[in-house]
């Protein structure tokens, strides 16, 4: 269908249009032309993707002196997948209608080790050493070298892409990360190297979080990105997290092993450079004395991880002359190493601020702030020189570095935390040191400053004005929405009491309790006999989900939850995880049911869709609230508490609730679907974790249903079923609220109907 | 088939009480001859199949000897077999070839029938041998079936096309090579068969099963794999599983420790505690295939958290295990992941369960089958996942074909809901039969008062033993059925009738079945044929409804009624069909010619 935003004509893919969906799309828009940052919260189910797609896609068509580029961060490849799935069906019906002007080009891109299509460098196991295996085969010098003696091997996917020079450009269209390696091997083009140069060219652009936010990565691939574009963090409710990952290092006893062996092996190296080749070294020197670090524009091979710190607290200074010869380099760095370890070796929980660890360091090590802030580019420089293409081996010394130029370069908002063993495994000495961000805001504001709009959206971002605060931003529209429904197709439930009537939780002391293991399995196993095809539970953690899985196993309720539904279970694994996912959706596709037994913060709640059959009930066990005792967590509390006024309890509530909507939004995708949520504990009932819910679902959690036992659980689970299988107005247009607009219902009314609509 | 014929050992008897003559039967397709052992013996006889009327024979696990009973007009032919075997063998063939003789005996008739009623001819359809072969098979391997066609073909309500019109799907050859069902495997876990202790010596006891084996051997490919290297080159088949379930209770105790260190003294033994390395290299294969949108392993090659050391290692929201030992841990949740594998996959393999050596190699021949591209489907699947279903005109899906294997279990199932049903609808409105009429009911009652009346109350008019019997019987027989019937799921009320009845109600259920999908399927009546069709189909219905109205009246009273009821009323329904239909008709032929009706 095709319908007016404003002065903006869009082009969206289906008949119908639900009324959120063009709610969205104009507070979208006026975001858009207000080129600001926006927030914006909508149930999961209400087509935000498809949304959000179509309207900046018409935005662009509709302004073509100004085109607007798209950039669509998501978490996870199978999201970015998803994504791109939805973009190829509108991209095909804005084809149709508008003819060849509509076209556009999207690409995905990930790393080396999902678009390679080398067989021989496929053969590595992890990302590390694809990409390692990569650059033995396409660094500039390895080529170089292959030119003089055609023993050398050489990618030829890569050589033929060079060959092709210019020529080398994908057709408009849109591609998956499989229509890219199908499309590479059709011509004998390497796919990684060709998306990483249509980036800058195309208009829309999938990729990962990381390839904005983590400034090793973003400076590599997103600088060149213009102004002009739109940035979007789909199913951003985790976004503060990511930012802190991105700048935090941690360092472990087998780090500092494995920094002592690249620092070995690099001072073997420099010793042969020395007799063959001393000239190398002293161009090196050189170069360092006129300050660039960089060594100028590096084949786009060569590239490395670039800077860890962000691109404007970098110092374009001259490396300091302490460290510009090689072996002066690694003698310095030995000395970190040394006293990282000495750190390392600590009885009690240690915590300090970076810029007290800066002053211990150079007492105790001799190395100033300002060497340590240069040490991630000198290494590189060094590393290029020496020409070492096993990068995955050197992994250990660029942790060094990376967290020695963080540490150098930041005075707040981070701190550095020694802990000689976790916690809850006292028993095992496990020391690591850990530095750690406690800001959300660091990461992501290079972000903010540079692009024009950015869009931060997901199903679950209540409350709502907690994020402008965590991220430190000031957006133009932040708005969250509800979900217009013609039917309760959402059936949330508060369980306090098991079978027996006593209450269940996962409370620390009452997790391990036998009666509240047995209440959960009961819970599970009345639900598996009544609700059809899939069931989706989530625990607290899989140390909580493997311990109440085996007594369920020893009692004798797994084999009868057997009986009626097959059992999958997540586990760290994530290739057995994604195998038992497969079987899982097998399972609930033909008929069998299946139920998926999984982790609150773990993969699967991050990005899995348990929509229609693939999930009736979800069955959330407990609050999944984080570790408390975290050092960690304590600091990052007293830093969020101690900047910007959030209390701890508030926070960690937040924190949990979120996980918890999260797990349990993931049933729903559109209004023709439904499905049964429980949140399984005593707590759920208590008026200050509620609220922390999202408005979507809280305005389907009737009072009748806060306080339940499992009987009462099972009959209203029985009644609602009976009642989704009955015929339904899918429109609405009885009860005089729209819940479904065609094309003429939406030339009739203006956006402002549209809009109260929804208020 | 034509030229089959069955050969048995029988003795022949001329009434049940007769002691019977020993001799041979043979049976070919149009006929049957018995040859006495003694050949002086007079009970020697040839009866051709057209002649014979019916065929009874007993049931197995009954009491009485296997004997099948032909008779025609005048006479019956009492056969006992050495065997139920023997028996089933010739009960089969008689039907059989009863069916076929039938037919012909039909056909002619048939024949008759068109050339006597002029005009109502059907194109008569000309069938092939082979066609006629399938049906004839059909009618062979399903008894229902050959029943059914027995009853209202052979007399003549249906006619044969009619009859096998509707069971188009059955003649279908192709969807009949594939209807039959195949059982998979249990879902519960085999993988924890529990060991068995005795509580007094040091031993545990292990059951194995040939099924329990095959299904080893599914979901341990390294288990298999080791049977077919071992056995029986280097140990004997006993001493292999001996092995294996040592592994399983070390495996059971949880002490990886110990597992690991009786695995370094044993190498074989080491096979069943290690990993499955076979596993391992399948899960890489799949994962390649796996559907892109939910593949987690991409995640890990992009993501730069994922590179060590990367992020916070030790932080509140992540997850610490212990893991020692890795090689010998073995956790519940891959065994459970491996289960719901192994049984989506189904049975692969179609063989004879008792030999495990046959089974292992079958089994590794149908792995290395089973190894298709679905790289259509997989992207099929994809954009069929991300378009938003209503928000566009709906797609149909493609449907499997639900197979029932037994119908009668359906019945049952549904015998539970309808008298459920019945049963709220009926606790308003007690119905009694009474089979007095009023008069006499009046009669009865003045007689009781005057009784009253001459010799006062003193004595009750009925002893008050056989009142209170009578009361606790009607009271204990009624509420028990009310109340425990469609209560439990498990047992159905057809279950506690007699075996007699239950099998009449079965029959009559199916012919109702039958004779109302052709009566309901000949709506709107447009042509003569059809109306005399429905004619017939309704004399048969009415036929049914009394021999219902007759199985009511036996002792099983209440619980017969429950069952009768339903049926009775979609015949009521068809009946009144029917009439309105009759009278609508009339009056409309009555208004378009009205000269012919005055």
């Amino acid at each position: 269908m095709k319908f007016q935003v404003e002065d903006v004509t869009v082009y969206f893919p289906y008949d119908h249009i639900y009324p959120e969906q063009y709610a969205y799309m104009l507070e979208l828009k006026r975001a858009l032309d207000a080129k600001g940052h926006c927030l914006l919260e909508m149930p999961t189910g209400t087509g935000k993707t498809i949304a959000l797609l179509s309207l900046i896609t018409s935005y662009t068509l509709s302004k073509p002196q100004n085109p607007v580029k798209l950039i669509y961060c998501t978490r996870t490849v199978h999201e970015m997948e998803k994504t791109l799935a939805e973009l190829k069906v509108l991209h095909n019906y804005q084809v149709k209608h508008l003819g060849p002007q509509a076209q556009i080009l999207a690409v995905g891109l990930s790393s080396r080790k999902n678009l390679c299509v080398n067989p021989t460098v496929l053969a590595a196991e992890n990302r590390d050493s694809v990409d390692a295996a990569c650059r033995k085969l396409t660094a500039s010098w390895v080529r170089a070298l292959a030119a003089e003696n055609p023993n050398v091997p050489t990618c030829e996917f890569f050589e033929q892409y060079e060959k092709a020079g210019s020529g080398a450009v994908l057709p408009p269209g849109v591609y998956t990360l499989q229509d890219l390696r199908a499309y590479g091997k059709q011509r004998g083009w390497c796919p990684y190297f060709l998306a990483r140069h249509m980036v800058q060219f195309s208009n829309v652009v999938v990729y990962s979080y990381q390839y904005m936010l983590d400034p090793k990565v973003a400076g590599i691939i997103s600088k060149e990105m213009q102004k002009e574009s739109v940035v979007v963090f789909d199913e951003a409710h985790n976004i503060d997290n990511v930012c802190i990952e991105a700048l935090s290092v941690s360092v472990r006893r087998q780090t500092l092993e494995g920094a002592r062996r690249n620092l070995s092996k690099m001072q073997h190296e420099i010793e042969r450079f020395k007799a063959t080749d001393a000239d190398r070294l002293r161009k090196e020197y050189n170069r360092l004395v006129e300050g660039l670090a960089q060594g100028g524009n590096l084949p786009l091979t060569d590239t490395w991880l670039q800077n860890p710190a962000l691109p404007e607290d970098i110092l374009k200074e001259a490396v300091p002359g302490n460290i510009r010869k090689a072996d002066h380099f690694v003698h310095v760095l030995r000395r970190l190493v040394q006293y990282l370890e000495g750190r390392l070796e600590t009885e009690n929980v240690e915590k300090e601020g970076p810029v007290g660890f800066v002053a211990s360091v150079s007492t105790h090590a001799g190395i100033d702030q300002k060497t340590l802030k240069f040490c991630y580019d000198r290494l590189h420089s060094l590393m290029m020189t020496l020409e070492i293409t096993d990068t995955d081996e050197f992994l250990h010394i660029q942790t060094i570095c990376d967290f020695a130029t963080l540490v150098g370069t930041y005075t707040r908002g981070f701190s550095i935390i020694i802990e000689p063993f976790d916690e809850r495994m006292p028993h095992i000495p496990d020391p690591v040191l850990q530095l750690s961000c406690h800001d959300a805001s660091l990461a992501i504001k290079p972000v903010f400053d540079r692009f024009q709009s950015v869009v931060i959206t997901s199903g679950t971002l209540s409350p709502i004005d907690l994020y402008p605060r965590l991220l430190n931003f000031h957006p133009v529209v932040s708005r969250s929405f509800t979900m217009s429904l013609t039917r309760d197709c959402i059936c949330p439930m508060v369980l306090t009491r098991g079978s027996d009537q006593l209450p269940v939780s996962t409370k620390f002391d009452m997790r391990s309790d036998l009666g509240v293991v047995r209440n959960y399995g009961r819970l599970l196993l009345e639900m598996v006999s009544v609700v059809p095809d899939g069931v989706v539970c989530f625990f607290v953690s899989y140390s909580y989900m493997d311990g109440i899985v085996n007594s369920w196993n020893e009692n004798g309720i797994l084999k009868e939850i057997m009986q009626h539904k097959l059992v999958f279970i997540e586990t760290q694994d994530v290739v057995e995880t994604t195998l038992a996912l497969d079987n899982y959706r097998k399972a609930c596709d033909c008929g069998r049911g299946a139920v998926f037994l999984s982790v609150a913060r773990g993969k699967v709640a991050e990005g899995i869709d348990f929509d229609r059959h693939y999930g009736r009930l979800v069955i959330m066990f407990g609050i999944p609230f984080q570790y408390t005792l975290s050092k960690i967590l304590l600091a990052r509390l007293e830093y969020l508490r101690d900047t910007f006024q959030i209390k701890e309890g508030d926070f960690l509530t937040f924190d949990a609730l979120r996980q918890a909507a999260q797990c349990v939004g993931r049933v729903i995708r559109s209004k023709a679907d439904y499905g049964m949520m429980i949140f399984a504990d005593k707590r759920y009932s208590r008026h200050d974790k509620r609220s922390k819910l999202p408005g979507w679902i809280l305005s389907h959690l009737r009072d009748a249903h806060l306080n339940l036992s499992t009987d009462m659980a099972l009959h209203i689970a029985r009644e609602f079923l009976r009642k989704m299988a009955q015929p339904y107005d899918k429109a609405g247009s009885v009860s005089g609220r729209k819940t479904l607009l065609s094309q003429e219902d939406l030339e009739k009314m203006g956006e402002s109907i549209a809009d109260e609509m929804l208020r | 088939m034509s030229c089959r014929q069955v050969v048995k050992r029988a003795s022949y008897k001329s009434k049940i009480k007769d002691p019977g003559t020993p001799g041979v039967l043979t049976m070919t397709e149009n006929k049957f001859v018995f040859r006495p052992n003694d050949p002086s013996s007079a009970a020697k006889f040839d009866v051709e199949f057209k002649h014979i009327t019916g065929h009874k024979n007993t049931k197995e696990g009954t009491d009485k000897p296997p004997w099948l009973n032909l008779s025609d007009k005048d006479r019956c032919y009492i056969f006992e077999f050495g065997s139920f075997h023997d028996l089933h063998v010739c009960r089969d063939f008689v039907g059989n070839a009863l069916a076929k003789s039938g037919e012909a005996a039909k056909a002619s008739s048939a024949a008759k029938t068109t050339s006597e009623k002029s005009g109502v001819t059907l194109p008569d359809e000309q069938l092939s041998t082979a066609e006629m072969q399938l049906r004839m098979k059909l009618l062979q391997e399903d008894s229902e079936l050959q029943k059914l066609h027995m009853q209202f073909v052979i007399s003549g309500v249906l006619t044969e096309s009619e009859f096998w019109a509707t069971r188009k799907k059955l003649l279908d050859g192709d969807s009949r090579t594939k209807s039959k069902q195949r059982v998979g495997f249990r879902s519960s876990m085999i993988l924890d068969t529990k060991p068995m202790t005795d509580g007094r010596m040091n031993k545990v006891t292990f059951n194995l099963t040939p099924e329990i084996k095959y299904q080893i051997f599914a979901l341990k490919p390294a288990v298999h794999q080791a049977f077919l290297t071992l056995v029986p080159s280097k140990m004997t088949e006993k001493d292999f599983w001996t092995k294996y379930f040592r592994a399983e209770y070390l495996h059971s105790t949880r002490n990886a420790v110990a597992a690991a260190a009786e695995a370094a003294e044993d190498e074989e033994l080491a096979i069943f505690l290690k990993e499955d390395a076979i596993l391992a290299s399948e899960a890489r294969r799949k994962i390649r295939r796996v559907d892109p949108t939910l593949d987690m392993e991409a995640d890990q090659g992009d993501d730069y958290t994922h590179l060590p050391d990367h992020g916070i290692f030790r932080d509140g929201s992540k997850d610490v295990m212990e893991l020692q030992n890795e090689l010998y841990r073995r956790t519940l949740s891959q065994d459970l992941n491996r289960q719901g594998a192994v049984v989506l996959q189904g049975r692969t393999v179609d063989v004879d369960l008792e030999d495990p050596r046959t089974v292992a190699e079958a089994l590794m021949q149908s792995r290395r089958e089973s190894d298709e591209s679905a790289e259509q489907d997989r992207l099929d699947r994809i954009t069929r996942m991300t378009e938003i279903e209503d928000l566009q005109e709906h797609h149909d899906h493609p449907v499997a074909q639900l197979c029932i294997k037994d119908p009668r279990d359906y019945f049952d199932t549904q015998q539970v809901n309808a008298l459920k049903t019945l049963d709220d609808s009926r606790t308003g409105t007690e119905q009694k039969k009474c089979s007095l009429t009023t008069e006499e009911a009046y009669g009865s009652l003045r007689e009781a008062i005057s009784k009253i009346k001459s010799i006062g109350l003193k004595n009750s008019t009925v002893a008050p033993e056989i009142a209170i019997t009578v009361l606790n019987g009607l009271t204990q027989n009624i509420s028990s059925t009310k109340y425990q019937l469609g209560k439990n799921p498990q047992d159905s009320v057809l279950d506690s009738l007699p075996n007699k009845t239950k099998e009449e109600l079965l029959h009559h259920w199916m012919s109702i079945q039958e004779l109302l999908r052709h009566f309901w399927s000949s709506y709107p009546i447009t042509t003569t044929y059809l109306s005399t069709k429905v004619g017939r189909l309704k004399d048969a219905m009415s036929q049914i409804y009394r021999q219902l109205e007759e199985i009511k009246q036996s002792d099983f009273r209440h619980q017969v009624s429950l069952l009768v009821r339903p049926m009775h009323q979609a015949l009521d329904a068809a009946f009144q069909h029917f009439d309105a239909d009759l009278q609508k008709r009339a009056a409309r032929s009555g208004g378009e010619t009205p000269n012919g009706n005055s």
